[in-house]
Formats: structure tokens, C-alpha cells, sequence
């Protein structure tokens, strides 16, 4: 049967065209590749090559025709055998396109799934927020700092299991820029902490290679700042796989290191990459505050199939905790921790905010109101049933993080808590954030930069209108 | 490149290069059918042809072994179907359909395989290169004779990540084979407007890497280089460098007009450097196929071909539910 030539689509938007000119005329033999004729899209003039070949048995569309609907029959192709006649009986109707679209109702996204609840949820009282502890009372405890933690947690796990190594600048030999990683190269030798070459980008995507091919890379960044150079293997290579290979190819990796402000290292090294990483569906993100939490969360986050970002905080890395000295100790992610109960305000945060909340809440205290202090630990997946369970308790939510204030992680929390709880809001929410500057070097400036303790008091006597 | 020679009569079977031909031959065949269903508007967003470098991917897997891993650019049709991937799975997910290797959420820059050991189609320029490095990296870890295959293009050698996996690649000894292929054009900037040092494979020199240009018109001379390669790395002795220069027919992708070369400069390639011609020319005058022979593997290459297009047509689009799945494992 006679073969029609459909008016081609040249450009992903294209939807007419103008049939400039033919190279060919009826009678023509044709082969595969063969130019057809020419055709202006919306973009440019481009060449047309036969698909088949044949003999062109009619031209259909005339050249210097504007205007030519994609998938309009142009010309009919004739095999051996064939001749004119046989046109005829050609169907006349071009194939249908792309299959029809947007006729079904197309699944909620997920706001919009949420926002279902609240409604029914004002008239029925609210279910205390009562977690589940995270060892059982009576558990012995020991105390440790937030790098002895880090650093156990990570030979635990690369003890338990083979595939687990460490790679980044300086973790071996130098035993870690900021020794987390003191004493492994001894105990697990050169082929499991590997010292690379200050070559973000290149061990970013080595490691995501390496996760594919079986290993649980954990990668250390020698402070999250210099994740930037290697942003696009970290979102583009290892958050979006799984999806887009339809399932088949997960991900295990861990990055971690430093992240936010340390102490005078001015603008290039002090920002926090809560917001950043926590925007990117397929990432999962932590941001331990306490020893434990750095303990526990990190052994999830090395088990865990998926690509994980572990935000740590040198400033944090020396502080002592009392941790539960229990084998194989783990914490889940997405579970938020109660730090304080509290019936006036509901204080957020995570990370080195938390200091802030925590000394905010005993200073408020001492003047009689008492805050609820939530430790969200995982910033992605987050705890927001904890969120809205303590808001609709205390009525008023002050949020603390140190990284700057547009699109902040207090913002998309604000965001949630206006969706799910607006009618038990009693105040505004305020989101206390880093300022918005670049990270000054000076001391006093730089003290000035960040949050405080006394802004958090500040923000809770706003809400509570005292 | 000049023009080809009388070819010689070189010292392979018959069966050998029937089955280069047919591979060489499904390729061109698939892609010119996938530029038909774009043309139909079947396929949509970007869709980067592989005719013309077909001599490439079908010289370099004739030196791989099960178990090796492949890994490639956007431009991915070609590696897939040389994998074993079937040409129905990649037709319908260039389609969007469920049928697809990647269930339509990929697309033709996206797909991947596990069973048959690809880890795709990477639509970001380079990305590959390190991501191959680390695949290798894997397989030495674990103390196999595994290589990796990671192809990439004259414009994705001038990424900086792709010298940064250069130097961990032979620093830490892995078996991965970097096959540039060089077909001349990124996008619209030829290698002479964007590259200083002509020699892509040379400047892998400057990290210890040993490397050659291969004639990537040739099929058999590429598998002699692959087969070279490939042993050297399964031996031990860390990276390798291939440079197949070789040329595409079609435009950067399907909206390309190709302006940047004369229609001459195309032409003279087709008809004077195919390689799939030069096949043909083997095996006919080697006396291995008749003209009714490979009359008769065009038309079965045609079928399936065409099988895989009407399955793309047919396999219905993916489930609504699909937008909230594979997020996280």
C-alpha cells in the first residue's frame, strides 16, 4: 500500500510549518536519508529526509505552503510494485498524535491532599503529641561529643557491613580535616577511606557511579560549601535516578560534612544548605543537633537507600552529650524530637539552632512562659505532624534556623502550619533566620549576621503579645 | 578522512560481520523510525540521533564480556540496542508509553537497565564521565574483571570533570575505557572552533592515560582498539582512551538545522565513509551474503523495527498514579 508523508514536527514546539520548497518531484526515486524538501518551522529552515524509500507518487502539499498543519499528508511514497493508481485506496487520514491527555483527572498533588484535613480537625480536640522515646528509660548513658559520635557511627557501620567506605579531602592520612574520621584509616586501611584529589565535581559523581555499582559511598565534604561545585552530580545524577530509570536504580549514598557558619571564615565558608538540599524531591536531609541524634541519625542515613545529605556543624562537633550506650543504636528519619514541653509557644528548629531555642526556652522560663521546643532532625523527610500537633497546643510557632530568609526552611514551615492549623494560630508565625547578607568577616558584624538567643526571646514575647 | 579504499579482505568470518552488519543495520533502521514518530509528533522534547557513529558503540560492545558496564550521553538509542536492550522497551519510552524501560518517566535521554548493565543516557553533558569512573571504581573494590564502558562526545571533552575522573581513574588504577566519540560538532561548534589541541585522546596524557585515534567509520578497526583496550584494563593496568572520530548524518537533534556544515560536507561522508556500506561491501565481496541475503536482514531488521513502533504506538501512557512513584527506594 501506498505510504503517505506526514508534515513533520522539527522542534519540540512546533505545530505548523511552511512547506518551503521540494528537492524531489513526483516520479522520484527515493532512498533513506534522501532530502524530501525543505521546511520552516518556528525556529529555523530545516531539511526533511525520506524515512522509506520509493518513488514519490504524488505531491500533495504544493511548495511556498504556509501554514501546514504537523501530520498533514504532504506526499505520497510508492514501493516496488506500486504504481499512481494505487493511491486511491490509500487511507487519506493522517495518524493521530500523541495519545489524548488532560481528559482524566489528574492525581491531587499533595498540598492539596493535605489541606483536606484541617477542616474536620478544628471541632475534634487535638491529639496530644506524645513521641515515642528514642531508648527505653533506664538505658545507660555515656557522654560524647558530637565528632566521637560521628566518627563511631561511622566505624560501626563500615564494620558491619563491606560495601560501606569513606571518601573526600584529607579524610585519610590527615585522619579528617576536622577528625571525624580520626583512626579509620588505621582500622579499615586505603581501599575503604580513600583520599581523594580536591576534585569535587569528579569524586561527587565517582561516588554516585559507585553507589550504582553496588557500594555505600559515604562522601565527605570538607564543608558544605564546596558541595557546590559538584551540585549538579548531587541533584542531577543521584536525586533523580531512581525516578527516572522507572524504579530500577537506587542510590545509597551519604554526603556529609560541615555546613553553615563556623567561626570568622567570612562569606565563601559560612552558609547553611538546609534550604538548598531540602527543596530536591529524591534527596532525603538530616541535620543532627545532639550527639545521639548525630549517632543515630547517621547509621540510618548509611542504611538508608537513598541519596542522604548530612549537614553537620563544626561549632557543634565538640560539644558533649549524653548518649545511650547501646549496641546498634539508630534513629529514625522523619521522627522530630521533644526537647522541652511547653504549653505558651512552640519553638522550631534544628541543628546549631537549637542551642538558641533550647537557652531561649530556660531564659523564658525564668520570666514564666513556657515554650515547647521541637527538634525537627530531619529537615526532608520532616516531622510536620509533630509541627502542627504542637501548634495546636500552644497556638503560636516561632521557627529558628541560621541560613538566610528567603524561601528558609522556617518559611515552608509557615507554609504547612497555614495550611494544616490556621484556625488554632493565635499569631503570626515568625521565621527567625540568618540576615540576609553575605557572611561578614569582622567579629562584631558577624555576630550581628546571625540568630541569637535574645532574638528568640524577643520573637516568642511578639507572639505571645507579651 | 580520505576517501575509502577497495576494501581489503581482513581476517574475520562471515558470521562475525553479519552480525556487525545487523547490529550496525537495526540501528539506523530504529532511528530513522524514532526520527518518523518525532516527525508524527509521537516523541516529544529532545531526541538525539546515533546515525552515522554506528560503527562505534557496535565495534567497542563486540570487545565486552557479561558483567561490563556501558554508560553513555543522550545521544543513547544506539549503546542501548547494542547492550541487548530490546527495541520495544526503548522505542515506548521514547514514546512515553508504560512499555518503556523506564515506564515513560525518562524518556530518550533517560533510560536505563540494569539487567543488561546500562546505566544510562545522561542529560547533562559530561555528567557520565566520573559516574562511569566510579562505576569502575565498584568493580575494583570488589576484586572482579569487570570494565566499564563509558562513552562520551567531542563537546563533553571539554567538561573539567571529565580530567578530574581522568586523574582518579589512573590514580586508583580503574578499569574503565573513555570512548570519545568524536563526530566533529557540538551541537553547532566544530571541534576546530572549541578545541586548541586537535588530539582529544592526548590530553589524557597529561594523567598517565595511554590512548589512540581509531577510524570510527570502520567497525573493524574499532574493535581491534576495543579488544586492546578492554584487555589492558581487564589486566590490571588501569584506564584507557579511545578516540573514534566519526560522523553524524543528522543534525544535533531533531530541531537542528544543521547550518554550521554544507549539505556537501554530509553527502561526501554518506557516500564515500558509511560503515555500514563498507559492511555490505565485505561481506558481498568476501563472498559471505548475497545481494538477497542482506535483502533478506534489511527486511528482518524492518520488523522489528517496526514491531517496536507499533508496540511504542499502542503501549498505553503510564498511570496517573506513576507522578508519585520511584522517589525514594
Amino acid at each position: 500500500m501506498p505510504t503517505e508523508i506526514l508534515m513533520p514536527a522539527l522542534s519540540p514546539t512546533m505545530e505548523e510549518g511552511t512547506l518551503a520548497k521540494w528537492l524531489v518531484e513526483e516520479g522520484d526515486s527515493v532512498a533513506a536519508g534522501d532530502i524530501l524538501a525543505e521546511i520552516e518551522t518556528d525556529k529555523a529552515t530545516m531539511e526533511f529526509e525520506a524515512v522509506d524509500e520509493g518513488t514519490i507518487g504524488k505531491i500533495l502539499v504544493e511548495a511556498g505552503s504556509e501554514g501546514v498543519k504537523v501530520n498533514t499528508p504532504i506526499a505520497v511514497l510508492l514501493e516496488e510494485g506500486e504504481s499512481a493508481d494505487d493511491i486511491e485506496t490509500a487511507a487519506a487520514k493522517p495518524e493521530a498524535g500523541t495519545a489524548d491527555a488532560g481528559a482524566e483527572e489528574a492525581p491531587k498533588p499533595q498540598a492539596e491532599r493535605a489541606a483536606e484535613a484541617p477542616a474536620a480537625a478544628k471541632a475534634a480536640q487535638p491529639a496530644a503529641y506524645a513521641p515515642e522515646p528514642d531508648w527505653p528509660e533506664g538505658t545507660e548513658m555515656k557522654s560524647m561529643t558530637v565528632r566521637e559520635a560521628l566518627r563511631e557511627a561511622l566505624a560501626e557501620e563500615m564494620r558491619r557491613d563491606d560495601a560501606v567506605f569513606l571518601m573526600g579531602e584529607e579524610v585519610g592520612e590527615y585522619e579528617g580535616a576536622y577528625k571525624i574520621s580520626q583512626g579509620l584509616l588505621d582500622e579499615f586501611g586505603a581501599r575503604r577511606v580513600v583520599d581523594t584529589p580536591i576534585s569535587e565535581i569528579g569524586f561527587t559523581g565517582l561516588g554516585v557511579g559507585a553507589a550504582w555499582g553496588g557500594l555505600r559511598p559515604v562522601v565527605e565534604f570538607m564543608t558544605f560549601n564546596f558541595s557546590m561545585q559538584a551540585v549538579d552530580h548531587i541533584v542531577n545524577s543521584a536525586a533523580k535516578t531512581l525516578y527516572m530509570s522507572g524504579g530500577q536504580l537506587p542510590c545509597p549514598i551519604v554526603f556529609r560534612g560541615p555546613n553553615g557558619a563556623a567561626a570568622r571564615v567570612a562569606a565563601q565558608h559560612s552558609q547553611c544548605y538546609a534550604a538548598w538540599y531540602s527543596h530536591i524531591p529524591g534527596l532525603k536531609v538530616a541535620m543532627p543537633y545532639s550527639a545521639s541524634d548525630a549517632k543515630g541519625l547517621l547509621k540510618s542515613a548509611i542504611r538508608d537507600n537513598n541519596p542522604v545529605i548530612f549537614l553537620e556543624n563544626e561549632i557543634l562537633y565538640g560539644r558533649s552529650f549524653e548518649v545511650p550506650d547501646i549496641d546498634d543504636f539508630t534513629i529514625p528519619f522523619g521522627k522530630a524530637r521533644l526537647w522541652r514541653e511547653g504549653k505558651d509557644v512552640t519553638i522550631v528548629s534544628f541543628g546549631i539552632g537549637m542551642t538558641y531555642a533550647l537557652e531561649a526556652a530556660d531564659k523564658l522560663a525564668e520570666e514564666g512562659i513556657e515554650a515547647e521546643v521541637l527538634d525537627l532532625r530531619t529537615l526532608r523527610p520532616m516531622d510536620t505532624g509533630a509541627i502542627i500537633a504542637s501548634v495546636q497546643k500552644t497556638n503560636r510557632l516561632v521557627t529558628v534556623e541560621e541560613g538566610f530568609p528567603q524561601n528558609s526552611v522556617g518559611n515552608h514551615i509557615t507554609s504547612v502550619v497555614m495550611e494544616q492549623a490556621f484556625d488554632w494560630l493565635d499569631a503570626p508565625v515568625i521565621n527567625l533566620c540568618g540576615k540576609d547578607v553575605p557572611m561578614p568577616y569582622a567579629a562584631n558584624l558577624e555576630k550581628l549576621a546571625l540568630v541569637t538567643t535574645d532574638e528568640v526571646v524577643e520573637a516568642v514575647k511578639k507572639v505571645t503579645y507579651r | 578522512m580520505a576517501a575509502r579504499k577497495a576494501a581489503e579482505k581482513p581476517n574475520i568470518s562471515g558470521d562475525e560481520l553479519t552480525l556487525y552488519y545487523r547490529q550496525m543495520l537495526l540501528i539506523r533502521r530504529f532511528e530513522e523510525k524514532a526520527g518518523q514518530l518525532y516527525g508524527m509528533g509521537l516523541i516529544g522534547g529532545f531526541c538525539h540521533l546515533y546515525i552515522g557513529q554506528e560503527a562505534v558503540v557496535v565495534g567497542m560492545e563486540a570487545a565486552a564480556k557479561e558483567g561490563d558496564k556501558h554508560i553513555t550521553s543522550y545521544r543513547d538509542h544506539g549503546h542501548m540496542l547494542v547492550a541487548g536492550m530490546d527495541p520495544k522497551g526503548v522505542m515506548a519510552e521514547l514514546t512515553g508509553r508504560e512499555g518503556g524501560y523506564s515506564r515513560g518517566k525518562g524518556g530518550s535521554m533517560h533510560m536505563f537497565s540494569l539487567d543488561k548493565h546500562f546505566y544510562g543516557g545522561h542529560g547533562i553533558v559530561g555528567a557520565q564521565v566520573p559516574l562511569g569512573a566510579g562505576l569502575a571504581f565498584a568493580d575494583r573494590y570488589k576484586g572482579n574483571d569487570n570494565v566499564t564502558f563509558t562513552y562520551f562526545g567531542d563537546g563533553a571533552a571539554n567538561q573539567g570533570q571529565v580530567y578530574e575522573a581522568y586523574n582518579m581513574a589512573n590514580l586508583w588504577n580503574l578499569p574503565v575505557v573513555f570512548v570519545i566519540e568524536n563526530n566533529q560538532y557540538a551541537m553547532g561548534t566544530s571541534t576546530k572552533r572549541s578545541s586548541k589541541s586537535p588530539n582529544l585522546w592526548e590530553r589524557g596524557a597529561a594523567y598517565g592515560i595511554k590512548g589512540e585515534m581509531v577510524d570510527g567509520m570502520d567497525v573493524l578497526a574499532v574493535k581491534a582498539a576495543a579488544e586492546k583496550a578492554v584487555a589492558a584494563c581487564r589486566a590490571g593496568e588501569g584506564p584507557y582512551i579511545l578516540e573514534a572520530m566519526t560522523y553524524r548524518y543528522r543534525g544535533h537533534s531533531m530541531s537542528d538545522p544543521a547550518k554550521y556544515r554544507t549539505r556537501e560536507e554530509v553527502q561526501k561522508m554518506r557516500e564515500e565513509r558509511d560503515a555500514i556500506e563498507r559492511v555490505r561491501e565485505l561481506l558481498i565481496t568476501g563472498g559471505h551474503a548475497s545481494d538477497d541475503d542482506l535483502k533478506a536482514i534489511d527486511k528482518e531488521i524492518k520488523a522489528v523495527v517496526n514491531e517496536a513502533a507499533d508496540f511504542a504506538r499502542e503501549s498505553p501512557e503510564p498511570a496517573l498514579e506513576e507522578l508519585w512513584t520511584d522517589i525514594y527506594a
